[in-house]
């Protein structure tokens, strides 16, 4: 058995200039080819300056900030921003500046933590559902309705309710009533997906099923659960702010945007940067996550491809 | 005279129950000797690929007895048909996972199997196929239909099978690469011994590939025959015969030439 080829039958291959030349460099150009068209959108660019910036300066948020986030200064209550206070000070005299600054880490802190809990999850819940199918679907699908016919807000304040008050109850209780919707997306993908040739071709060359759905089935699903869950996260912020400001998220002293707005809130018509300030954050921060969702998709939407 | 490879006895499958229920083979029974080529063909919706997938292992409700090298199969697939048996799809633009690049897409069927040294497989399989080394890793979209096709056949040998099913492997190709994907195969076929039970509605691919041919409708087989009685005035069955001169009606419209079609 040789190799050789008669002359009709091999291929005439023209050399191509810029080919991969092992997996590595396939992915990188790959890569590449995203970058490039995820940057050529200008409101996309807007969106991932914001988000990097946010953290960077969540990063390094105690060189960043001028003042203790949780010094009282009470000769100092109420201060218009000046030079000293670039976003002037509360009412126990903490600059607002340094409260912002170090806000976004429990921003962050909560995105991240919800994603991480919420992603897989979902990920998991809908490709099982949709690859399975029959019982599986029924029981899998039916848990996922229970869980998204509750108003968000309303199960988060019954679970906050119920815990206590608190930043991690707050993340498990908005995890909750997050993972349904990226479920249902996952089973959807997976539902067209598993009747390809492709998952097809692996399942006669003797695949498991956990193969299957890990290595053919979770990448193809990956890129909508992605854009979605960048597009939950101005969400997330959104809710994680309104249960601090409610005064069930996190706890008084911590520096978290929702909880400012709400202390700020008594003093808003004279002093309207309590308010202005950290209502200004959460709107960019949830904006910008909704460009770079939007951005996403353009690049990782097979069906854009 | 040479054992069969294929045997398939009164096959039958039914999608849905009751009232509703489709009855898509009816007693479908034919054998395909060790080496040989045998065509399956037929209208659209006539069986011919259910029949395939069938002996691939897609579907397990099957009824009747297939046999493959004398073993009697199990309605479960297990991994021992995998290596017996492989199919190549019809559609290149949809067999291939998209996001694999050829190497790992010949990696996985050894990954499942437990199959060593990998990197000299696909090395050898790549170029057997027609394909050199610059292929490797690349990604399906960046490969034409007949290096798809190619990639695909590649993907189906890799685990050495004895017998390949393959479905229309060149209806989705534009003409001057179904010439190439069939002298690839039909050289594949003398070189490794391999059984090929080709579907197909194209009777130029059967005449150019197939020794013997069923032709099948509403799934049911009509008749077997040689292929060289395809060409001559031998079907018995009228609509065998109307199917051939439908073939030749067509290609008269197009302008080719009888030989070419039948050559």
């Amino acid at each position: 058995m040789t190799p050789e080829l008669s002359p009709a039958i091999a291929a005439s291959v023209p050399q191509q200039n810029g080919q991969p030349q092992s997996r590595g460099a396939a992915l990188r150009q790959n890569l590449q080819r995203s970058l490039r068209r995820l940057t050529h959108n200008p409101m996309t660019v807007a969106g991932l300056i914001v988000v990097a910036m946010l953290l960077l300066v969540a990063l390094f948020a105690p060189w960043i900030a001028t003042h203790d986030p949780l010094a009282q200064d009470l000769n100092n209550t109420l201060k218009a921003p000046d030079a000293a206070h670039w976003f002037g000070t509360d009412e126990y005299g903490r600059d607002v500046f340094s409260r912002l600054v170090h806000g976004s880490r429990i921003t962050l802190y909560v995105i991240s933590l919800v994603t991480v809990i919420v992603g897989p999850v979902g990920l998991a819940v809908g490709t099982i559902s949709g690859y399975f199918g029959g019982k599986v679907d029924t029981v899998f699908m039916r848990i996922t309705d229970i869980f998204i016919s509750f108003p968000s807000l309303v199960l988060a304040l019954a679970f906050v309710a119920a815990l206590g008050p608190g930043l991690d109850h707050a993340v498990m209780a908005i995890a909750l009533t997050a993972w349904p919707p990226i479920a249902r997306l996952a089973r959807a993908e997976t539902l067209q997906l598993r009747k390809a040739d492709f998952v097809v071709a692996v399942q006669l060359q003797g695949a498991s099923s956990t193969r299957i759905i890990v290595r053919h089935i979770v990448p193809m699903c990956l890129s909508s659960v992605v854009i979605r869950l960048t597009m939950n996260m101005a969400g997330i912020i959104l809710t994680a702010a309104g249960l601090g400001f409610l005064g069930l998220g996190a706890l008084p002293p911590m520096p978290e945007w929702g909880a400012m707005i709400s202390t700020g809130r008594r003093y808003m018509l004279e002093c309207w940067w309590l308010v202005a300030m950290p209502g200004v954050a959460i709107m960019l921060v949830s904006l910008a996550f909704n460009l770079l969702g939007d951005g996403l998709r353009d690049v990782l939407d097979p069906r854009s491809e | 005279m040479t054992p069969n490879m294929i045997e398939i006895e009164k096959l039958n499958l039914t999608f849905g129950h009751g009232p509703q229920a489709n009855h898509v083979l009816r007693d479908v029974s034919f054998a395909v000797k060790d080496g040989e080529s045998f065509g399956l063909v037929g209208e659209s919706g006539s069986g011919k690929t259910t029949v395939l997938r069938c002996l691939a292992g897609q579907y397990t409700h099957w009824s009747g007895e297939m046999r493959i090298d004398g073993k009697a199969l199990e309605h479960k697939l297990d991994r021992a048909r995998c290596r017996h048996v492989q199919m190549v799809f019809q559609d290149p633009y949809g067999s291939l996972h998209p996001r694999h690049t050829v190497e790992t897409a010949l990696t996985e069927p050894m990954a499942i199997h437990g199959i060593g040294e990998r990197q000299e497989r696909i090395g050898s399989i790549l170029a057997k196929v027609g394909l050199n080394d610059s292929y490797r890793f690349r990604y399906p979209h960046q490969l034409s239909g007949g290096q798809r096709q190619r990639v695909a056949i590649a993907r189906a040998l890799i685990l050495e099978p004895r017998i390949l099913l393959l479905d229309e492997p060149t209806s989705a190709l534009d003409v001057s690469v179904q010439a190439e994907i069939l002298n690839l195969l039909a050289d594949l076929r003398q070189r490794d011994g391999l059984t090929y039970l080709l579907v197909t509605h194209d009777l130029g691919v059967v005449a150019h590939l197939c020794d013997r041919v069923a032709v099948m409708q509403q799934g049911e087989i009509l008749e077997t025959l040689a292929t060289s009685d395809l060409a001559g005035s031998s079907p018995k069955n009228a609509y065998t015969r109307m199917l051939v001169d439908a073939s030749r009606e067509y290609s008269r419209k197009q302008e080719i030439p009888e030989t070419v079609l039948l050559a």
